[in-house]
């Protein structure tokens, strides 16, 4: 029976390989996808265009602007002379930021009166308009806190001491780029093993196939096996460039993420059979390809936190693989956690992996037979 | 000559209706996946953290602690949580239990009393930077009003020095769904459109029947038309349910009008139409056109469009590539139309660039056509 589903395996990994165009589609896309996702996904702000409107010429509101002008968050494109142009520059996107400093700005610092500074902020983003009210906010404490100390004012009670642990940084890269290697894994693996029974459905080998002596378990074997191979493969590439090439940090040990990877790379095959045996032709496995991968993308944590969700929907990822191997691959990237920690990832993939399998089996079953 | 092209033409449009009514594959990428798909994100897709799990830290209890500590009990974006150690508080950090930690060391008050400046840590969790810097955002937010409470309640005129007044412009609850959802209209339009007409056209190559087209008398430019009248319509139609759902499902304000909303749509569906058409032509089969339009179209949709991911925080280089991305444009007029209203230097611009890209699609496709028959 071995030998008959290694031959299969073997049929199986050829037809993929050996056409240029799936070889090229196997290789090229997810290394483009891994490039674009690292570079261009990014939540930090940088060189951020923003307006200043001063009011007040004297020395600190000066000192005020300087503070913006060096920060590398924001970029002054311009100073504005009066509020007419606020509303168109905020208006076409030249600016995200117009700082509005009060004509009594130092006047009011001087007599310790609070001093009114406006920040007006683009909201047609709203993640962004927080991110940038958070640093603006940020610089101008500080300049407070400077002014005070530097003109004999009462010290403040207390202060933040901000520390990050695990990213001291906080590059949305290290948050990002382990989340690829799980987005492209099920990627890679659902469309090799969701189209290869359609696509012998298509051409009319499926049936040659199944007047064999093989047994439908042995057909599905063969099938599910090069999505297994394939997509450990590729997962590893991936995992290689993202320490080699993004300088991730891979803190924990390989056990942990391929015991995770493993897990996950059969819960997708599983997927990937149920489709494969449901559809007949290649547009409809690719169809259903993409309706299961979207949602389990976008439910997965690896863009938003889950947590955000509500919680009808935060049930509802439960059920989604992909969302433990995330827990998985970030934990071990970067807190270094070990099998132990993760246990409670662990599990619920394998659950979901024998139940995607068994539904395949059986659906497998009732469509051949 | 003229009568027998219009019942030429009445006689493709006919078979390509049909052949779209027939298979509910087409049909569903229209109308379903759209719907699904806005459900799925609408719902889903949220960057507003809120009841954020904090641990508090309090090594010496005292009234000036409790009321640091009590104020993050009343804010919606935090659900606190003591522990007796910091270092209880780590270890339940490490098993993802609290993303932030609040650290009031023990000489706090004394400090705090005598001279000022005691540290208050701040330890956030850094796995998921973004969430990381809103909740040290919100933290600060937290501590900002705490200092002014105190100052007041001490008889200090002014604690900080300054007042600062935020103003949100077009977004003033800052939501993030209602900047999600406009720009989600243009990554699934995208879908609809090139996704679509890839699949359904590579499709037909693939059976030959292209060819078979072809070979009769019809012109090439009215096989291409056929076919785009009806994925034109279809898309279009998926998007007017898709921007009935944004307003009415889930209460988008739509500021800007119809026309324009319609007048872009219909520009970047030519776009997105011209490179499903160009893919196909290009592709051999419907596993290598539908990874060509993930990768080229649905992908760069999503993420370098500037829907998620702000567009001016790039890399120069992928800043360069974001301008051959159709989407990039739709998304700035979407959210500007939805947001803001009618901003003509939004809005020009941009459909100028649709126009241009539609028309290259479109021209690129109909020179890619001529060259496989050869």
């Amino acid at each position: 029976m071995w030998s008959q589903v290694v031959a299969l395996l073997i049929k199986e990994l050829l037809a993929v390989l050996r056409d240029a165009k799936s070889r090229a589609v196997l290789i090229g896309p997810p290394l483009i996808q891994l490039m674009v996702f690292g570079y261009a996904a990014t939540f930090d702000l940088n060189h951020v265009p923003i307006a200043i409107y001063n009011q007040d010429t004297s020395q600190a509101s000066r000192e005020l602007v300087a503070h913006f002008a060096g920060s590398p968050t924001f970029h002054v494109v311009a100073m504005l002379g009066s509020e007419r142009r606020i509303d168109s520059l905020i208006g076409s996107r030249q600016v995200q930021l117009v700082l509005v400093i009060d004509r009594r700005f130092t006047r009011d610092l001087l007599t310790h009166q609070p001093a009114p500074v406006q920040a007006i902020v683009d909201g047609r983003n709203s993640n962004t308009a927080l991110l940038i009210e958070g640093y603006a906010n940020t610089i101008l404490t500080n300049f407070a806190l400077n002014w005070e100390a530097a003109h004999g004012g009462p010290a403040p009670p207390a202060v933040l001491v901000l520390r990050a642990l695990y990213n001291p940084t906080l590059s949305s890269r290290w948050f990002i780029v382990p989340g690829i290697v799980a987005l492209l894994t099920q990627v890679v693996t659902l469309l090799v093993v969701g189209l290869s029974v359609a696509r012998e459905r298509e051409t009319g080998t499926f049936d040659q196939l199944l007047v064999t002596p093989m047994r439908p378990v042995d057909i599905l074997l063969g099938k599910g096996l090069p999505g297994v191979l394939i997509g450990t493969v590729e997962a590893s590439v991936i995992v290689a460039a993202a320490v080699a090439w993004f300088g991730i940090p891979l803190r924990g040990g390989l056990l942990p993420l391929y015991l995770g990877l493993l897990l996950f790379v059969i819960a997708v095959t599983g997927i990937g059979l149920m489709i494969s045996s449901l559809a007949s032709t290649q547009q409809q496995a690719l169809l259903g390809a993409f309706l299961f991968m979207v949602p389990s993308i976008i439910l997965s944590g690896f863009a938003t936190p889950i947590a955000n969700m509500p919680v009808w929907v935060q049930d509802l990822t439960l059920i989604n693989p992909m969302r433990y191997f995330l827990v998985i691959v970030r934990g071990v990237f970067l807190q270094g956690a070990g099998i132990g920690s993760l246990s409670s990832q662990y599990w619920p993939m394998a659950v979901i992996g024998a139940v995607n399998l068994i539904a395949a089996a059986w659906l497998f079953r009732r469509r051949t037979l | 000559m003229n009568l027998l092209a219009f019942r030429r033409m009445r006689g493709l449009l006919r078979k390509e209706f049909l052949q779209i009514w027939r298979d509910p594959s087409a049909l569903a990428i229209a109308f379903v996946l759209p719907a699904v798909l806005l459900l799925i994100f609408g719902y889903g897709v949220s960057l507003d953290a809120r009841n954020v799990p904090l641990g508090l830290v309090v090594e010496q209890p005292s009234a000036l602690a409790a009321s640091f500590t009590g104020a993050f009990g009343h804010s919606p974006y935090f659900r606190p949580r003591s522990f007796l150690t910091i270092q209880d508080a780590e270890r339940a950090m490490r098993a993802r239990e609290v993303q932030g930690i609040i650290w009031l060391p023990s000489n706090f008050a004394r400090r705090a009393q005598h001279g000022g400046n005691a540290p208050i840590g701040v330890i956030v969790n850094g796995v998921d930077a973004n969430d990381a810097r809103l909740i040290e955002g919100y933290v600060q937010q937290v501590w900002a009003t705490w200092l002014t409470a105190q100052a007041r309640a001490q008889g200090h005129p002014s604690p900080t020095p300054l007042s600062v007044q935020p103003r949100v412009r077009f977004n003033p609850a800052v939501s993030s769904r209602n900047y999600l959802v406009p720009g989600l209209i243009a990554v699934i339009m995208t879908l609809t459109g090139a996704l679509l007409t890839a699949l359904v056209i590579a499709r037909e190559w693939e059976r030959g029947t292209m060819e078979a087209l072809m070979v009769t008398r019809v012109a090439m430019r009215e096989i291409l038309l056929a076919k785009l009248i009806p994925y034109f319509l279809l898309g279009m139609g998926g998007m007017a349910a898709s921007v009935a759902m944004a307003v009415l499902l889930f209460g988008v304000p739509l500021l800007g009008s119809w026309w324009v909303l319609g007048g872009a749509s219909a520009l970047f569906m030519l776009a997105a139409l011209g490179m499903g058409l160009l893919i196909s032509s290009v592709a051999h089969n419907q596993f290598v056109a539908g990874q060509i339009a993930i990768i080229t179209t649905f992908l760069p949709a999503f993420l370098l469009s500037g829907f998620v991911f702000d567009i001016g925080s790039m890399p120069g280089v992928v800043q360069l590539i974001t301008h051959v991305v159709a989407a990039r444009y739709f998304v700035a007029i979407l959210q500007s139309v939805f947001l803001a209203g009618d901003v003509w230097s939004v809005i020009l611009p941009n459909a100028l660039a649709l126009a241009a890209m539609a028309a290259i699609f479109l021209g690129l496709a109909r020179a890619a056509f001529r060259r496989r028959l050869d």
